[in-house]
């Protein structure tokens, strides 16, 4: 269950020591914008020593690298996959081929450690207008893509356009991430909200995320984690017509009966599918429903 | 008409007062660090050869530092406060002073005024805004400070009473706090304090992300505790986090149209909102923090001063303390009985005192202590605390940002936040994760010396403080 | 292993943060400055020592000034200043 990746700076120990604190289900360490040239060796190793002291137990854990176009990407990734974190996050994701880079990349120290390959997956961020264009290409580049995370900053800046509270210049690039990463068969993430001082917008922002089919969402503020886990939990409603489906679906195989129908609607597998993810999901975060 | 209460100034005034060697002199501590007065009328002691005082001062800041010298010349060789700031506290620590320092609470300390036990010869009251017979307030004036609640029991009790101010109005001055018939001398001086210490402008909000997950934490333990509802009163500090869980509080309160009976204690801007929004019938203000309160207390009839026996003492017949739903408080450390230290760092060296921490703890169905799992690599959670300030009997819940700890006389208290999804765990469970992180620190080696004596409010002796080596 | 060739710094003054300075000598030797040097001074140095050790270093000047860093962010600074302090310019 990842609703929540809250992101923190790679270089700040005051930080980095408390972020299995701030409620968020994943965490991205970020050796990227949050760190200056001249600081990317100790952000690295920083983030190495404190991942493998402190273990952040119940969070994910995701390393944001440099773009493949910078010198630091590779010394990124001979530090941090010994650590096998969860994802890693290569920046400025374009097309393929960029992912193949690291895929590469990465496969090679993992022969190199004795790692199984595969071990270490990646959420390319795509934060450019070829990017958008390329998603389905980029979820789809390696088995080694589990989601896709998409970066509204930097892309509303390559648009030439203003980012907006309401969004209007990043929807297009919104439904073709969610519908490149369904095709694809891996997650998706929204980008963050950048209003820190904004409670109302934030939750009006993830909801229109979670209704566009986003898997959860980024943040770069503790304060919004809470909303973004509330948006993305399902709902009392979610989980109780959950039980009921799977329930429908107990009877019909009881009484024989192939077509199952419930408050006049076909239950198709897809339903039927949903709702085991939604009970999952509500066991995962101790959320009961009204089940008998 | 009785004349001649008005003098020229302070050496006349200490002249007047009678102070001799040997005596008591009292002083509150509404002026906070941008207090003059008390500097003042040592400074003039000193000067008549005055010798062998002792200062009572509802709390000490850094501003008070030449206190030091008084005491290196012999003019001072006593202390009794509630409160005593971290530069001063470190040279106490070392033992500047031959006799121990008398920590009392802001509820003891006039408990122990009224019943004689720690009587005064003569009290200097800073009043912001006085008339020549010593009707006189905080609420304005040039150094407006609000409340003037510690001032009171001084005022009653001293043998004599000398108020001293910046801002002589006629007589008789409308909105006094404290009358004339308490008064024996009134001095105009220039100026009592520098009002850029006296109050601040705003009292922020944390931005620490760690100080917000408490916080929110903290609003969710008052929410889940049975205590918020129609009704409800509830006492926070001036801290950054206690000041959030005030806001999120406040959040919950509006959303769930909760209105509450009272606000308490040292109060701020926040809990002027909380007042102005709805949340609280009342204000009951022993002391003003920022400008906002001052304000309020000043033009809203439902913001209330109160005198410090009021707001907290034992031997009143009744309190507001006793009344109190929740209190949020701080801690320097916190042991696996819940004692509290708010009187020294973890080094041993003075840097605070109780204020209304035991007063407040002891009232309130609630008391609640937010602190962070550790401070710079040194675990809050401590095997026993350098020094006891409020015993752990009279503490409920302490929020850290990883775990709720429940103190063990509070099972249903502690079956109500499991229920609500809280991260409940045993105070040794919090101590261990702090461990886990930070390392177990080596016991601070101590003189032998006390240095302080640490009272509660009922006046019996809690601790004592030994020197910093 | 490579020997310190030049003066290094890692880290900051921040708090829970550790600045590291680092020059190259004839053996080791610590000096430490720390707000928990009471509580821990001793464990500060044996984890300054144990760096240095598994990075090979066996003469080098440290200079810390702590601000209550935990073990893994001291562990990282001094790191970090050894490999810096390697680097020719």
């Amino acid at each position: 269950m990842r609703r929540s990746m809250l992101f923190l700076p790679g270089n700040t120990p005051n930080i980095l020591i408390n972020g299995d604190a701030l409620g968020a289900d994943a965490l991205i360490f970020d050796l990227e914008d949050a760190v200056s040239p001249d600081e990317k060796d100790s952000a690295r190793i920083l983030v190495r020593s404190a991942v493998s002291a402190l273990g952040y137990a119940g969070c994910e854990i995701i390393v944001r690298i440099n773009a493949v176009d910078t010198p630091y990407w590779r010394e990124d990734l001979r530090e941090i996959v010994p650590l096998k974190p969860s994802l890693i996050m290569p920046p400025k994701t374009s097309c393929a081929q960029d992912v193949l880079t690291v895929d590469a990349a990465i496969a090679g120290l993992e022969d190199e450690l004795g790692m199984q390959r595969g071990t270490v997956r990646l959420i390319p961020l795509i934060e450019t207008a070829l990017g958008v264009e390329n998603a389905y290409q980029i979820a789809s580049a390696c088995p080694r893509v589990a989601a896709i995370f998409l970066g509204g900053e930097d892309l509303t800046a390559d648009l030439r356009c203003k980012r907006t509270r309401e969004g209007a210049e990043i929807a297009y690039a919104r439904s073709r991430m969610v519908c490149a990463a369904r095709a694809a068969g891996v997650d998706v993430y929204d980008t963050p909200f950048t209003d820190v001082n904004d409670d109302e917008g934030l939750v009006l922002d993830a909801k229109t995320a979670k209704s566009l089919g986003f898997t959860g969402k980024a943040a770069i503020s503790p304060r919004h984690v809470p909303g973004i886990n509330e948006v993305f939990s399902p709902s009392l409603a979610e989980i109780n017509y959950a039980y009921e489906v799977l329930e429908a679906i107990r009877l019909a195989k009881e009484q024989g009966r192939g077509a199952v129908a419930l408050r006049g609607k076909m239950i198709d597998a897809p339903i039927v599918a949903r709702a085991r993810q939604t009970i999952e999901a509500a066991e995962q975060l101790g959320l009961g429903g009204d089940r008998a | 008409m009785k004349n001649g209460k008005l003098l020229s100034g302070i050496a006349e005034a200490v002249r007047a007062s009678g102070l001799r060697d040997g005596m008591t002199v009292s002083f509150h501590h509404h002026l906070r660090n941008g207090d003059y007065v008390l500097n003042m009328v040592l400074e003039a002691a000193a000067q008549q050869g005055i010798r062998d005082l002792t200062v009572n001062a509802s709390s000490l800041f850094d501003t008070h530092l030449p206190l030091l010298g008084h005491i290196e010349n012999g003019v001072v060789t006593g202390i009794e406060t509630d409160y005593m700031s971290g530069a001063l506290g470190a040279h106490i620590s070392r033992g500047a002073l031959k006799k121990p320092v008398v920590f009392r609470s802001h509820g003891g300390r006039p408990h122990d005024i009224v019943r004689g036990a720690s009587p005064i010869d003569v009290a200097f009251i800073a009043a912001p805004t006085s008339d020549p017979m010593g009707n006189c307030t905080g609420k304005t004036g040039p150094s407006a400070c609000g409340s003037l609640g510690y001032a009171f029991a001084d005022a009653l009790h001293a043998k004599t009473v000398v108020v001293v101010t910046d801002n002589l109005v006629p007589y008789p001055l409308q909105d006094w706090s404290i009358d004339e018939t308490h008064v024996d001398y009134v001095v105009k001086v220039d100026q009592i304090g520098d009002p850029a210490g006296i109050v601040s402008g705003t009292t922020k909000i944390t931005r620490d992300p760690v100080g917000l997950v408490m916080a929110d934490t903290a609003a969710r333990v008052i929410a889940a505790s049975g205590l918020l509802k129609e009704g409800f009163s509830f006492q926070t500090g001036a801290g950054g986090a206690s000041l959030a869980a005030a806001r999120y509080l406040k959040d919950i309160m509006l959303r769930e149209k909760i209105r509450g009976s009272f606000g308490l204690g040292g109060i701020t801007g926040y809990m002027v909102d909380m007042l102005n929004e709805g949340c609280f019938e009342t204000l009951l203000d022993v002391q003003c923090f920022d400008l906002k309160a001052v304000q309020s207390i000043r033009e809203n009839p439902r913001h209330r001063e109160i005198s410090a026996m009021h707001y907290a003492s034992p031997g009143a017949r009744s309190a507001v303390v006793d009344s109190l739903d929740v209190v949020i408080l701080g801690a320097t450390e916190i042991d696996l009985d819940f004692n509290v230290n708010v009187h020294t760092d973890s080094q041993g060296r003075i840097m605070g005192g109780s204020g209304g921490h035991s007063d407040t703890a002891a009232g309130a169905k609630l008391a609640m202590i937010i602190a962070p799992l550790s401070r710079a690599r040194l675990p809050i959670v401590t095997e026993h605390v350098t020094c006891v300030s409020t015993p752990g009997e009279t503490i409920d819940v302490l929020v850290t940002q990883k775990g709720v700890a429940v103190n063990p006389r509070q099972k249903e208290l502690a079956q109500r936040l499991r229920d609500a999804g809280l991260p409940v765990c045993g105070i040794d469970e919090l101590k261990a994760r702090a461990e886990a992180m930070t390392g177990v620190p080596r016991p601070i080696a101590r003189g032998d010396r006390p240095v302080a004596e640490v009272l509660y409010r009922d006046g019996s002796h809690l601790d004592t403080i030994y020197n910093t080596l | 292993m490579h020997q310190l060739v030049r003066k290094s710094t890692a880290g900051t003054m921040e708090s829970s943060d550790v600045f590291v300075e680092l020059e190259p000598a004839g053996q080791i030797e610590i000096e430490i400055e720390s707000v928990v040097y009471a509580q821990f001074g001793d464990a500060i140095e044996n984890t300054v020592r144990d760096v240095l050790q598994k990075q090979g270093v066996t003469g080098a000047r440290v200079r810390l000034h702590d601000r209550g860093a935990l073990e893994c962010v001291l562990r990282a600074r001094v790191e970090t200043a050894v490999r810096r302090g390697r680097e020719e310019r």
